[in-house]
C-alpha cells in the first residue's frame, strides 16, 4: 500500500541505478542455471531473473532519449558508469548466500517500487514481481535459519557478509523522491521479523562502510563486478554494429 | 489433467496395479490373462492406460526407462545452452534463452511427475542418472562452443525432438501422452526461436554468417543421431511399438525430419554439410547420406566430447545441493512437530503438516 501522495515526478536519468539493479541480479541469478540445489529451484530462481530482466528492460526503455537502446546501455557502458548497488553484484556464493541477498534486496526493492509506483509505469507491475520474490527468499531464509545445523551456520554467514552492502540501500538516490529513513525503517523491521523467525542474529556490524555507503550509486564496484561485466559483455563488443 | 472418458468402466480398469504384480510371480492366473486381454484390447482401441490401471511389468519398465530418459536428457539439456545464459549478445536473446532453460527444467518436472505415477520417485531416478544406469540423450554430449550454437540447438535439436515427440502425445500411457502435450506446445516455440536466431545471423554480418554454417555443420549430423540407430539394430522398437508407446519407427522419423529440414535451411541461406542430399523423385523424400554410426556408438558409451563433464555439472549440483534439500526436509519436519504439540489434547489431527511448496517429499 503506498502512502505517499502520487505524482511526484521522476527525475530524468534517476532510474538508471533501478534499471541497474535489476539487470545485475538478473545476471546472478542467471548463473545458476544447471547449478540448482533441486528442480524447483531451478525454476524458480529463472523466473525471479527474468522478472528482474523484464523490470530491467522497461526502465532502461524509458531512458533511451538519453543514453540510446537497451543494449547499448546494458553492453556498451564501463564499469564505473554502471550505479548498481553493490549488494546485487556480489557473486552467488552458495545458495544461502543467493537466498540472503535476494532477501535484503527484495526487502528494499518491494517498498521502493510501491512508493514510486503512482509515478512510474513499471512499479504497479513491478510490485507484484517483487512481493513474489520477497516471499520466495524469506520461505528459503526460513527453511535454511531452521533446517539443520549446516544450514543453520551457512545462512548466518551470508547473512554476515552481506550486511556491509545493505546500507547503501538507503543513500538517497538524485531524482527519486522517497523518503528514504522511512524506507530504511520498513526494511530493518521486515529483515528483523524475518531473522526472528528463521532464528537467525541480524548482524551487528557496520552498514555504511567508507567504501560501500553509496558507492554503487556513484559508479564505485566490488571486484567481481569487473568480471561479470566482462563475461556479460564480451560478446555483443566483439561485434560491433552486430544486431543479434 | 483430464482423463480420458469412457462411457463404462472397461476391464483393464478395474484391477488395480499390485493385482498384476502378485500374479505375475507365478505361472499367469486365468484372472491374470484376462487382465492381459484387457490390457491388449485397450491399446488395441487406441484407449488410454492410466497409473491405476492394471498393466504387464514389462510395460510399465518400458515406459520408465523411456521417461526417465527422457527427463534427465531435459536437465542435462539445460547445460549446453546454460553455457550462453551469460553471454547471450542482447538483452532480449538473453531474456528468452533464460526462458527456454527455464522451461527444461520445467519439463522435467513434469516428466519425473509422469514417471512417479509409475512408481519411480525422482530421487531414484536422479540416482540412477547420477550413477550412469540411466540415459540422457546422446546429443547433449556435443559442446556449444559459439552463440550460434544456441540457435542450431534450438532449430535442429529442438526441431529433431519434436519429429520424436509429437507422436507420443498419442502414446497408450495418458501421464505421458498429456505431458508430452504440454512439452511440444513449449518445444515448437523453442525451435521457432532457435531458427529466428539463426536467420538474424544468417542476414547478419560475415563473421556472424559463419558462425551459424559452423553451428549448423557441427550440429547436423549429431542431430540426426537424435532418431536413434536403424530400424534393425534398434532393441526395444518393436515391442514399443506393439504396446503403442511409440507410433513410427527411427528411420521413418529421421526421414521426415531431414525432409522438413531441406526446405528451411534453404530458407535461412544455409547449408547442410552432406554432398549426398538430393530430391528422390520416386520416393518422394530427400536422400540423405550415410550416418557415422560408430560415432553415435562412441558417444552413447561415453567417449563424446562432453559426457564427463555433463554428468559431474550434474553430480556436482546434486551434491552441492544436498545441505538444502536437508535443511528444508529437517525444516518441514520441524513444523509438523510444532504444529501437533500445538494441537489441543483429544483433538482428532486434521492435515497432515502442508510439505513447503518447494520442498521435496
Amino acid at each position: 500500500m503506498s502512502t505517499h501522495p502520487a505524482g511526484h515526478p521522476v527525475g530524468a536519468l534517476a532510474t538508471l541505478p533501478l534499471g541497474d539493479d535489476a539487470l545485475v541480479l538478473s545476471h546472478r541469478l542467471g548463473e545458476w542455471a544447471g547449478h540448482a540445489p533441486v528442480l524447483e529451484e531451478e525454476v524458480a530462481l529463472a523466473n525471479i531473473a527474468l522478472d528482474l530482466l523484464g523490470q530491467a528492460r522497461a526502465l532502461y526503455a524509458g531512458l533511451a532519449d538519453v543514453l540510446g537502446s537497451e543494449d547499448e546501455i546494458a553492453y556498451l557502458r564501463e564499469e564505473r558508469e554502471f550505479r548498481n548497488c553493490q549488494l546485487v553484484e556480489q557473486p552467488n556464493g552458495d545458495f544461502a548466500h543467493t537466498i540472503v541477498r535476494q532477501l535484503f534486496f527484495s526487502a528494499y526493492q518491494l517498498p521502493l517500487y510501491d512508493r514510486l509506483s503512482p509515478s512510474l509505469p513499471l512499479a504497479a507491475k513491478a510490485v507484484r514481481e517483487t512481493a513474489y520474490h520477497r516471499d520466495h527468499a524469506e520461505q528459503w531464509t526460513l527453511r535454511l535459519g531452521d533446517g539443520t545445523e549446516e544450514s543453520h551456520t551457512r545462512t548466518q554467514r551470508a547473512a554476515d557478509a552481506l550486511w556491509r552492502f545493505t546500507g547503501e540501500l538507503f543513500q538517497p538516490v538524485e531524482g527519486l523522491d522517497v523518503p528514504w529513513q522511512e524506507l530504511e525503517a520498513e526494511w530493518t523491521a521486515d529483515v528483523r521479523d524475518v531473522f526472528d523467525r528463521a532464528g537467525l542474529t541480524v548482524p551487528e556490524t557496520p552498514r555504511h562502510g567508507a567504501w560501500s555507503a553509496g558507492a554503487g550509486r556513484q559508479g564505485l564496484h566490488t571486484e567481481p563486478f569487473g568480471r561479470m561485466l566482462a563475461e556479460m559483455q564480451h560478446l555483443h563488443r566483439s561485434h560491433p554494429g552486430a544486431t543479434w | 489433467m483430464t482423463p480420458v472418458t469412457t462411457p463404462s468402466t472397461p476391464p483393464h480398469q478395474q484391477a488395480e496395479r499390485g493385482m498384476g504384480a502378485d500374479a505375475a510371480e507365478g505361472p499367469p492366473s486365468g484372472a491374470e490373462q484376462a487382465l492381459q486381454a484387457a490390457f491388449d484390447a485397450a491399446v488395441a482401441a487406441d484407449e488410454r492406460i492410466e497409473p491405476r490401471d492394471w498393466m504387464p511389468e514389462a510395460y510399465r519398465a518400458s515406459l520408465v526407462r523411456q521417461i526417465a530418459q527422457h527427463a534427465h536428457s531435459e536437465i542435462i539439456g539445460m547445460q549446453p545452452e546454460a553455457n550462453w545464459i551469460t553471454r547471450a549478445p542482447s538483452l532480449r536473446r538473453k531474456a528468452i534463452l533464460m526462458a527456454k532453460v527455464q522451461d527444461e527444467a520445467g519439463h522435467g518436472l513434469y516428466l519425473y511427475g509422469a514417471a512417479e505415477t509409475l512408481g519411480a520417485g525422482r530421487d531414484e531416478l536422479l540416482d540412477k542418472l547420477h550413477t550412469g544406469r540411466q540415459k540422457y540423450s546422446s546429443i547433449f554430449n556435443y559442446p556449444t562452443l559459439t552463440w550460434a550454437d544456441v540457435g542450431a540447438i534450438g532449430w535442429l535439436v529442438d526441431g529433431a525432438a519434436i519429429t520424436n515427440q509429437v507422436p507420443l502425445c498419442r502414446c497408450s500411457y495418458g501421464p505421458y501422452a498429456r505431458a508430452m502435450v504440454r512439452i511440444c506446445k513449449e518445444e515448437s516455440f523453442h525451435q521457432r526461436q532457435g531458427y529466428e536466431l539463426l536467420l538474424a545471423l544468417s542476414r547478419g554480418t560475415e563473421a556472424q554468417r559463419a558462425m551459424a554454417q559452423d553451428a549448423v555443420n557441427r550440429w547436423w549430423w549429431p542431430s540426426l543421431m537424435m532418431f536413434g540407430p536403424p530400424d534393425d539394430e534398434s532393441p526395444h522398437s518393436a515391442r514399443s511399438m506393439a504396446w503403442k508407446i511409440k507410433r513410427h519407427s527411427n528411420d521413418e522419423l529421421r526421414q521426415r525430419f531431414v525432409d522438413i529440414c531441406v526446405p528451411q535451411a534453404e530458407a535461412l541461406g544455409l547449408t547442410l554439410p552432406d554432398p549426398d542430399l538430393r530430391w528422390n523423385e520416386e520416393r518422394g523424400h530427400w536422400d540423405f547420406g550415410a550416418i557415422d554410426w560408430q560415432e553415435f556408438r562412441d558417444v552413447l558409451k561415453g567417449n563424446g566430447p562432453c559426457n564427463e563433464q555433463r554428468l559431474s555439472q550434474r553430480r556436482r549440483a546434486h551434491e552441492n545441493g544436498a545441505w538444502v534439500r536437508e535443511a528444508a526436509a529437517a525444516h518441514a519436519a520441524k513444523q509438523a512437530a510444532r504444529r501437533a504439540a500445538a494441537q489441543p489434547p483429544g483433538q482428532p489431527s486434521g492435515q497432515a503438516a502442508r510439505p513447503t511448496e518447494t520442498a521435496r517429499s
